[in-house]
C-alpha cells in the first residue's frame, strides 16, 4: 500500500518528528512497505470478534487516595537539559 | 570457572573458595579482554561492580547467602539502574542517569547478585540483530562477522562468550529468545504479568515482558525466581502465590505431550535448522515424550497484527522522549514545536522513528478501527489457537527463529525482511504466553540452532523441567564458541 509525501508529512507532525526533504521520499518508501505488510490483516472478517488488549481478565488495582510519593526533584532534576527555580525550562509559546 | 554453573559458582562461594570480590574481578577481566571485537557491553563500572561484591561478600560471611549472592550479572541497558547511565541503546539516552532502580535491579540487588555491566540492545528494544543500536552492533561470538540477534544481543553475546555467568533481557516480540538462539544459549519470556516492568523502559506495554538469559535451564529457573513477583508500581503485575521455579527441574518426561505446530515446518524454514529441530524433538521420544501434530492456523497473521500493534503502543511510549525533562535536546530550535520534532529527529535511529510513525498513523482518525481496532481482534484469534492446542499437549515446540544467525547487513534496508524473521515467536507475545529457546545443534554454516519450547499461562517450572532433561541427555548447551 503506497502512502503519499503529505502523508509522510502528516504522521510526522503528529509524531513530532522532523523529518527533512531529503529524507521524506525514502522514509516514504520504508513506511510504504511496511504498510503493505499490514495491508495481509485487512481482509481477514474478525465480525462478532472482540478485541483482546490483555491476555488475563484483570481488572486495573485500584488504591486509596493517599500522598506515597516523597519529594525527589533535586534527584530527578539533576539531569535534565535546562532547570531553575525547580522548573524545567521550554521555548516560550505564544498564541 | 567460565563454564561454571550458577550452582557451582555459588557453592564455591560458600566454601570460601573465591570470593566475589575475585570472582568479579575475573569477569571483569573477561568482559575487558573481549569487548572490544563482541560490543555486548554499553556501560561497565568496575568499582561500582566490586562495591557491590564486597557487601555480597560481606552477606556470604554472615551467613546470609542465596543462591544468587556473589553472582555477577550483566544487565539488558533497558534497566534503569541507580547512578548508571541507563543508555536503552538510544541518542537520546545516552547521558541518562537513572535516579532509581527498576524494581528488577532492586530485586537482583535484595539477592546480593552483582550488577557486572549493562549489555548493549537494538535501540528502544526495536530489532531482532542489534544492529540498530547508537553504540553499533555486537557480535555473535560464533562467528564476528554474524549478528547475535536482537533486541537483547548484548546478553546474549556476553552469555555465550562467557563474558557474564547470567543476564537479562526482554522479549517483547522475541527479543530474549531468538537471540538466545542465535548466540546458543538458553533464555525464557515468562507469562505476562510475572516480571515487574517497573524502571524497564517501555517499548510496547501490553507486550513487553523482562526474563533471564543463562547457559543452561537450572540456572534460568534460579534467575527466575529472582526476579519474577508481584510489584505493585506495575499495573499489570499479577498478584500470585510466589513459586519455585526450581520445584519441577527433575521430574521425569514419560507421558509429555509435546505439541508439534504444523505451521512452524512450512515454506521459509531453513533446511538446516529443521534437521536440527527434528532431531532434538527425537531426542524427547527417547525421553519418554509422545507428539502430537497441533495446528496454529493464524501464525502467518501474527506479524502484521504484530507491526501494528506493537509500532502503535511505543509511537504513545516515546512520546515521552521530548527533551524537556530528560534525555537527548536538540541545540537547534526557534519555538517549542521545533524543540521536540528535532530533539526527536536526532536522538531516535531511523528504525524507531519507522516504528512510531506507523504507530502514530494507525492509531490516528480514519485509521483506527481499520488497523489497530483489527489487529487487536485477530490478537484474540491468534491466542485461541494457542489455547485449542494446549487441550491437545502440555508443551508446543518448534524452531525458534526460521534459519541461523544471518550476517552483519545482510538485512540491509529492508525493515520487513528483517520483521519476517519473527514469525515463530511473536505471537507468544501477542498471547502472553510464556516462551523459551534452549541450543539445539549447530547449522551448515556452524552457527547455533535453538529450540523454543512454549508453555501454558504460568507452566514455566515445567517448561524449564522439559528443557532440563533434555540439558541433562545432550551437551548443546555446554559448547562454547573459541573466542
Amino acid at each position: 500500500m503506497s502512502i503519499s509525501l503529505s502523508d509522510v508529512r502528516r504522521i510526522a507532525s503528529l509524531s513530532r518528528i522532523a523529518v527533512s526533504d531529503a529524507e521524506a521520499e525514502a522514509t516514504r518508501v520504508q513506511l510504504s512497505r511496511i504498510f503493505s505488510l499490514i495491508e495481509e490483516m485487512q481482509a481477514v472478517d474478525t465480525s462478532g470478534i472482540a478485541p483482546m488488549s490483555h491476555a488475563q481478565e484483570i481488572v486495573l488495582r485500584l488504591r486509596s487516595d493517599t500522598v506515597t510519593e516523597t519529594d525527589q526533584h533535586e534527584a530527578f532534576q539533576k539531569g535534565a537539559p535546562q532547570v531553575e527555580a525547580a522548573l524545567y525550562l521550554v521555548p516560550k509559546v505564544i498564541e | 570457572m567460565f563454564n561454571s554453573s550458577l550452582k557451582e559458582l555459588s557453592a564455591q562461594l560458600a566454601d570460601r573458595k573465591i570470593s566475589s570480590v575475585e570472582l568479579t574481578r575475573e569477569f571483569l577481566k573477561r568482559v575487558d579482554e573481549l569487548n572490544p571485537v563482541l560490543n555486548a557491553f554499553v556501560t561497565v563500572d568496575p568499582e561500582a561492580s566490586l562495591d557491590q561484591a564486597r557487601i555480597a561478600d560481606a552477606m556470604i560471611s554472615s551467613g546470609r547467602a542465596g543462591p544468587l549472592t556473589g553472582i555477577p550479572v550483566a544487565q539488558k541497558d533497558i534497566f534503569c539502574a541507580k547512578n548508571w547511565v541507563t543508555t536503552c541503546g538510544s541518542k537520546m539516552l545516552s547521558n541518562f542517569v537513572s535516579p532509581y532502580d527498576a524494581h528488577v535491579i532492586e530485586r537482583f540487588n535484595a539477592a546480593g547478585a552483582v550488577n557486572l555491566g549493562k549489555t548493549n540492545m537494538d535501540e528502544f528494544a526495536m530489532g531482532s540483530s542489534n544492529e540498530t543500536s547508537f553504540f553499533g552492533p555486537v557480535k555473535n561470538p560464533w562467528d564476528i562477522k554474524a549478528v547475535p540477534g536482537g533486541s537483547s544481543g548484548g546478553s546474549a553475546a556476553a552469555v555465550a562468550a562467557r563474558m557474564a555467568p547470567a543476564a537479562t533481557g526482554t522479549d517483547t516480540g522475541g527479543s530474549i529468545r531468538q537471540p538466545a538462539a542465535l548466540c546458543g544459549i538458553s533464555g525464557i519470556k515468562p507469562t505476562y504479568g510475572l516480571v515487574s516492568r517497573y524502571g524497564m523502559i517501555a517499548f510496547a506495554s501490553s507486550l513487553d515482558q523482562g526474563g533471564p538469559m543463562a547457559k543452561s535451564a537450572e540456572d534460568l529457573a534460579i534467575l527466575l525466581n529472582a526476579m519474577a513477583g508481584f510489584d505493585k508500581r506495575d499495573s499489570t503485575s499479577l498478584e500470585r502465590q510466589p513459586e519455585d521455579y526450581t520445584r519441577d527441574l527433575e521430574q521425569p518426561l514419560a507421558g509429555l505431550r509435546i505439541g508439534i505446530p504444523k505451521e512452524y515446518f512450512a515454506q521459509g524454514l531453513s533446511p538446516d535448522v529443521e534437521k536440527a529441530v527434528q532431531a532434538a524433538i527425537s531426542e524427547y521420544e527417547k525421553l519418554g515424550a509422545a507428539i502430537v501434530e497441533v495446528s496454529l492456523p493464524n501464525t502467518r497473521l501474527s506479524i502484521p497484527v504484530y507491526y501494528v500493534l506493537a509500532p502503535a503502543e511505543a509511537s504513545s511510549n516515546l512520546s515521552r522522549y521530548d527533551g524537556v525533562r530528560y534525555g537527548h535536546r536538540s541545540a537547534n530550535y526557534r519555538d517549542l514545536a521545533e524543540m521536540y520534532e528535532n530533539s526527536r529527529a536526532e536522538g531516535f535511529g531511523s528504525e524507531v522513528k519507522r516504528r512510531i510513525m506507523v504507530g502514530t498513523y494507525v492509531l490516528s482518525h480514519g485509521y483506527y478501527d481499520a488497523y489497530y481496532m483489527q489487529a487487536q481482534k485477530l490478537r484474540r484469534l491468534i491466542a485461541r489457537d494457542f489455547a485449542e492446542s494446549f487441550e491437545k499437549c502440555d508443551v508446543i515446540m518448534g524452531p525458534t527463529s526460521p534459519s541461523t544467525a544471518f550476517d552483519l547487513g545482510e538485512k540491509g534496508d529492508d525493515p520487513v525482511q528483517m520483521y519476517l524473521s519473527d514469525i515463530y515467536t511473536i505471537a507468544v507475545n501477542l498471547a502472553g504466553l510464556p516462551g523459551m529457546s534452549i541450543p539445539a545443534g549447530f547449522g551448515d554454516n556452524g552457527r547455533p540452532v535453538g529450540l523454543q519450547i512454549i508453555g501454558n499461562y504460568f507452566s514455566e517450572a515445567k517448561m524449564l523441567n522439559v528443557a532440563h532433561q533434555y540439558q541433562k541427555a545432550t551437551d548443546w548447551h555446554v559448547r562454547m564458541p573459541n573466542i
